[in-house]
């Protein structure tokens, strides 16, 4: 079941284009924003207030890297891998951010604080290499400062 | 002291310029003088005269784009403007600049540019990790409708628009154009084919123009100084500045907005200050990870667009990323093949099977199993993947670093087969 709070935002979404399947990637957004994740339950629910089969959402769904179709923990780190950062140490900082967050690459750490993904460009290449942490950019990450800085996110 | 129209008022403490501080600096004074002189056609002749073309990397004149657009009483109607904000190509990082520190360019330059081509809506199309200009533009976008610059009859001219924020649910294939407009439908971002044209046919079938972020912040200064002045800003008459980027290991990284055409040295040497103590330049890819490899005896090179093509390369998006000499360039081919290999959207087969396979071989190369014969079977990929086999950008983009490594960096390749390793590991 949707929220009324996740029903009214979708609502206020679907205004803002001329077709309702439009809306989808940001009802989906929405969704996550609440949930941390859209479930299979969550496309159910959606598709038919935008108007498309589940089958169609999820095809929508699975083409893009930040609507996520598996749980994830508390935080989600995601790791620059593109071309700047992988020159000045992201494979090391990939390293360190696993072992600091009990987190394999692509996975959850048992406790579910911890979902690590490495991600591409996150456009702040001068100052790589770069980790983002719920939507906050950390940049110049020296790798031995892995767990102090996830130590901030509880 | 070089004139920075870009970036010139941008606050020294990094926060955004709001309405008030933004009109001080002589904002929306373009936008006023446009409105009540300028007919959409004489803004769209002035931009075709300033010799500005696009940023975003293809590098297409933006007046010429916008002429293709119908106009006049017949034209079909929504017609749209969209922004291209995704700036999702590896190694640029100039496009937040803009957004970050001065939006409301960026609005005047979207209500410029869609008065320009009689547009009814404008979206921008945001990356979603750019979460810092996510916030100022909507900020900047509510300013701007309560100072009566967006919404009905803006300033009390008869011209209309609505301007509309799309965060992207990331994906490369998002900021290539017709990718974008499936996109902002609500589709996967698989490319459409053209013709069509999205200027006739494009966003849910109208009339559509899809500019870069600093393509649409160069609009008001091409309106506001004149279509002469703004070319002379160049050093080679190309029109403009631009905001050239460095990242890797160089001294200094950052962005520069400077006239457009000055040298790759001068970017390199007095801007970025150089390579780090105790490491060599090796060679650049000029405008992100789809431009291909410069050398050593490119470095005089005007970092313009006909200069750089002549060299055999693509300006791009500008923003250079710099190879020294404790970086393997078989690598680091490997990890641009494979950002590619991964962002490909499966649509073209050059492109979703070649470019794994292509990712393949060059890991077999780094982990000792290279052959003396992948290095054909890599060359023949660069040509598969070449302009008109697929429908979109995104596999010549990937072939550019690949062709152009193959042949500066041949002799690293065969040095991973003779010695069955990778030298730099």
């Amino acid at each position: 079941m949707l929220s009324d709070e996740e029903r009214h935002e979708i609502e206020a979404e679907l205004t803002r284009y001329p077709t309702r399947r439009a809306a989808s990637i940001d009802a989906m957004r929405i969704v996550q924003r609440h949930r941390g994740w859209v479930s299979d339950e969550a496309l159910r629910d959606l598709a038919p207030l935008i108007q498309m089969t589940v089958d169609e959402l999820d095809g929508v769904a699975s083409f893009y890297n930040m609507i996520f179709r598996r749980a994830v923990g508390r935080h989600v780190i995601l790791v620059c891998n593109s071309v700047s950062c992988w020159m000045l140490g992201a494979g090391r900082l990939l390293d360190a951010a696993a072992a600091a967050a009990g987190a394999p690459q692509g996975g959850t750490s048992a406790d579910r604080r911890f979902t690590l993904l490495p991600i591409v460009c996150l456009g702040a290449c001068d100052h790589a290499p770069v980790l983002m942490v719920d939507g906050d950019l950390h940049h110049d990450v020296d790798p031995a400062d892995a767990a102090s800085l996830l130590a901030r996110y509880e | 002291m070089t004139d920075r129209p870009l970036t010139g008022r941008m606050r020294e403490d990094g926060a955004a310029l709001d309405l008030r501080a933004y009109e001080r600096a002589g904002g929306y004074a373009a936008l006023r003088d446009a409105l009540r002189r300028l007919a959409p056609a004489e803004v769209q002749k002035r931009v075709k005269d300033s010799g500005l073309r696009g940023r975003g990397g293809a590098g297409f004149p933006t007046g010429q784009k916008w002429s293709f657009v119908p106009m006049g009483a017949d034209a079909p109607h929504p017609k749209y403007l969209v922004v291209n904000a995704d700036e999702m190509e590896p190694g640029t990082f100039k496009d937040r600049l803009l957004m970050e520190r001065d939006p409301h360019q960026l609005v005047e330059g979207v209500i410029l540019s869609a008065y320009a081509i009689e547009a009814d809506v404008a979206y921008i199309f945001l990356r979603w990790a750019y979460k810092l200009s996510e916030a100022r533009l909507a900020r900047a976008i509510a300013e701007a409708y309560d100072a009566g610059y967006l919404g009905r009859q803006i300033l009390g001219s008869g011209y209309s628009l609505e301007l509309r924020l799309h965060i992207s649910g990331g994906r490369y294939m998002a900021g290539e154009e017709t990718g974008l407009i499936n996109a902002l439908e609500g589709r996967r971002a698989n490319p459409r084919s053209k013709p069509p044209y999205p200027a006739v046919v494009g966003l849910w079938g109208r009339p559509t123009v899809v500019n870069n972020v600093e393509t649409i912040c160069n609009v008001p200064h091409v309106i506001g100084r004149g279509a002469e002045a703004y070319r002379k800003l160049s050093a080679t008459g190309e029109g403009g500045t631009k905001l050239y980027g460095a990242s890797g290991r160089v001294k200094r990284p950052g962005l520069w907005e400077l006239p457009l055409g000055t040298t790759i040295r001068e970017i390199l040497e007095e801007h970025a200050g150089g390579m780090r103590d105790g490491v060599r330049f090796r060679g650049l890819l000029p405008g992100g990870a789809s431009t291909d490899f410069l050398v050593d005896e490119h470095l005089d090179a005007p970092m313009d667009f006909e200069s750089l093509q002549k060299h055999g390369s693509r300006m791009g998006t500008g923003t250079m990323i710099v190879l020294d000499d404790r970086t393997c360039p078989v690598g680091m081919i490997r990890n641009l093949e494979e950002f590619f290999a991964q962002e490909s959207c499966g649509w073209c087969t050059p492109c979703w099977a070649g470019l794994h396979w292509v990712a393949d071989i060059l890991r077999d190369f780094e982990e000792g199993r290279g052959e003396m014969a992948d290095l054909d079977t890599l060359a023949a990929h660069a040509r598969l993947l070449a302009p008109g086999n697929t429908y979109c950008a995104l596999a010549p983009g990937a072939a550019e670093p690949l062709q152009s490594g193959l042949r500066h960096f041949r002799d690293d390749f065969e040095r991973h087969v003779r010695e069955h390793r990778c030298p730099w590991r």
